[in-house]
């Protein structure tokens, strides 16, 4: 149960193959639900339009530009948000207190991998999904809102690399904040406090730039900023070779940061934990 | 046993039942704290940012909020769940224990469930409304406050039907949880005056989910935006939808047959 890192090359391949047929179950899964992917996705999108809307208005009463963001640059903020969103979205603390409450995680126990590793691949193979089903939508909010999008080609090799690694930490942080369930039946409570934390200081509600100095500052030693405000910025904004190779290294270290955090939330609470039926 | 007699009957019985579970109370005032507050924080980035947001002050933006979140009070306790366990049954086959009542099955199924622990919205919602009429200072007229009244009625109407008619689309659809998300979504837009948004997005919010009915009417009755125009138009638009919600669920009940038919 605790081969949370593999080492040997053999086992190294063996993990690669599990990932890749993992990714394609969850294609073939959710294929089938093409209307409710659809009905969930248009559901998300009307949180990104709205804050574009608000911004965009502001902009241009106040004569084309708020700080220096035009609506040029808000149209492209939100819309590559909402690319970003679709990478991050991992296991909801929601389904881990389910897992718990329901048994379920006993069985996925017997199993011979770290069960994070079934949840990184499904969600990983939802994403192409997720993405194919995004692209139509993508390209209705561009002819909607004009978006002043110019990434070269070093920004755009950042950003694909950079929203991978947003899902990597974002999903890391969540798992480890599911397993907050094995002490507790109202982790739901602590979850939604995250996701405000998150919302406030990650670049979700606005870019961070609007925010108070102060919160800035705070957003600076968290690590949500990485999750959004990072990929986002990396592919629309001017940050400098310095800044992108400052920001992979970031999520780097908060990748680094999530696996160990789940290693030990993971070895304590299972210590704690007892089925229904077990 | 008439249609209000039903209700009450159902309210009562859903309220001992939540009774039990106090503890929810608490998480349920905290997570309206949680959502007041990113509603005021984004209140306040804009403002710190502008004087007026498309003609609309801050106050009057609050007021907007404290309506959103009544009004989300409502459609959570009392539309929304009732919509759910429709939903449910209608996937398993059990609507049949409903439908073999000697009573009308739209009334049955759209009060069956109640969440009484949700109405902290209600009270949420009332003390920002609250709040922002004492910020606008301006003395409200009774007018202004029967149209306030009369809106919202129309705007619970709407909601409802507009829910019903969704939900009745399960008789065909049959999975489609995830509308859940989709209505949870758009509800969003009504934090903010339906007028900012671009015409195709005013024209959904408006008629397709009717959010702007139920939240920026009464918000511009309250704050005189509102012409006798825009009210007759809501009456209309809420009789209309209701009619044709009546008339979709029997269709749809035709449509459909129970695991034991």
């Amino acid at each position: 149960v605790s081969s949370f890192s593999v080492a040997q090359p053999g086992r190294a391949r063996a993990l690669f193959d599990f990932y890749v047929t993992g990714m394609r179950t969850a294609v073939q899964a959710q294929l089938q639900y093409r209307v409710n992917n659809y009905f969930w996705m248009l559901g998300w999108i009307a949180e990104p339009v709205i804050y574009l809307v608000v911004w965009t208005t502001i902009a241009e009463q106040s004569g084309g530009s708020v700080d220096g963001n035009t609506a040029g640059y808000f149209a492209a903020y939100y819309i590559v948000w909402t690319l970003v969103r679709n990478m991050n979205f991992g296991l909801s603390t929601y389904a881990w207190e389910w897992r718990i409450r329901e048994g379920i995680l006993s069985g996925q126990l017997l199993r011979p991998l770290h069960p994070i590793h079934y949840d990184l691949a499904f969600f990983a193979g939802w994403k192409f999904v997720a993405i194919a089903l995004w692209i139509p939508i993508a390209i209705a909010l561009s002819l909607l809102f004009e978006p002043t999008l110019d990434p070269s080609m070093l920004e755009v090799v950042v950003f694909a690399v950079a929203i991978w690694g947003a899902y990597l930490i974002r999903s890391l942080n969540l798992w480890a904040l599911g397993t907050v369930n094995f002490w507790t039946t109202r982790g739901a409570a602590l979850s939604e406090l995250y996701i405000v934390v998150e919302l406030l200081l990650s670049g979700r509600l606005v870019p961070l730039q609007l925010l108070p100095g102060w919160a800035q500052t705070l957003a600076g030693l968290l690590p949500f900023k990485w999750t959004f405000y990072f990929p986002i910025e990396a592919l629309i904004g001017d940050l400098s070779q310095a800044e992108l190779a400052e920001g992979l290294a970031m999520q780097v270290f908060w990748t680094a940061f999530g696996t160990a955090l789940v290693a030990v939330m993971w070895r304590r609470g299972i210590r704690r934990y007892s089925a229904v039926n077990g | 046993m008439s249609a209000f007699g039903i209700a009450w009957l159902h309210f009562r019985l859903g309220a001992m039942n939540e009774l039990q579970y106090r503890a929810n109370l608490v998480i349920q005032i905290f997570q309206s704290l949680l959502q007041l507050g990113i509603g005021l924080v984004m209140l306040a980035l804009v403002y710190s940012h502008t004087t007026e947001l498309n003609g609309w002050s801050q106050p009057e933006l609050l007021a907007v909020l404290g309506i959103q979140i009544l009004m989300g009070g409502v459609i959570r306790t009392a539309i929304q769940p009732n919509m759910t366990r429709l939903m449910e049954e209608v996937q398993d086959g059990k609507l049949d224990h409903a439908l073999a009542k000697p009573v009308d099955s739209q009334v049955l199924i759209s009060v069956r469930e109640v969440r009484i622990w949700q109405a902290v919205n209600l009270v949420t919602g009332a003390v920002v409304l609250g709040v922002a009429l004492v910020r606008l200072g301006g003395d409200l007229g009774v007018l202004n406050v029967l149209a306030f009244a009369a809106a919202l009625a129309f705007g619970t109407v709407m909601i409802y039907s507009f829910w019903l008619v969704l939900t009745t689309a399960a008789f065909w659809v049959v999975r489609m949880d995830n509308v859940l998300d989709l209505f949870d979504g758009v509800y969003q837009t009504g934090r903010w005056p339906v007028g900012i948004y671009p015409g195709w997005l005013r024209f959904g919010v408006t008629f397709l989910v009717p959010v702007a009915f139920a939240v920026t009417v009464p918000a511009e009755a309250l704050t005189s935006r509102l012409d006798w125009q825009t009210l007759l138009l809501a009456a209309g638009f809420a009789v209309a939808l209701f009619a044709f919600t009546r008339w979709f669920w029997r269709v749809g009940l035709r449509r459909y047959s129970g695991a034991s038919a």
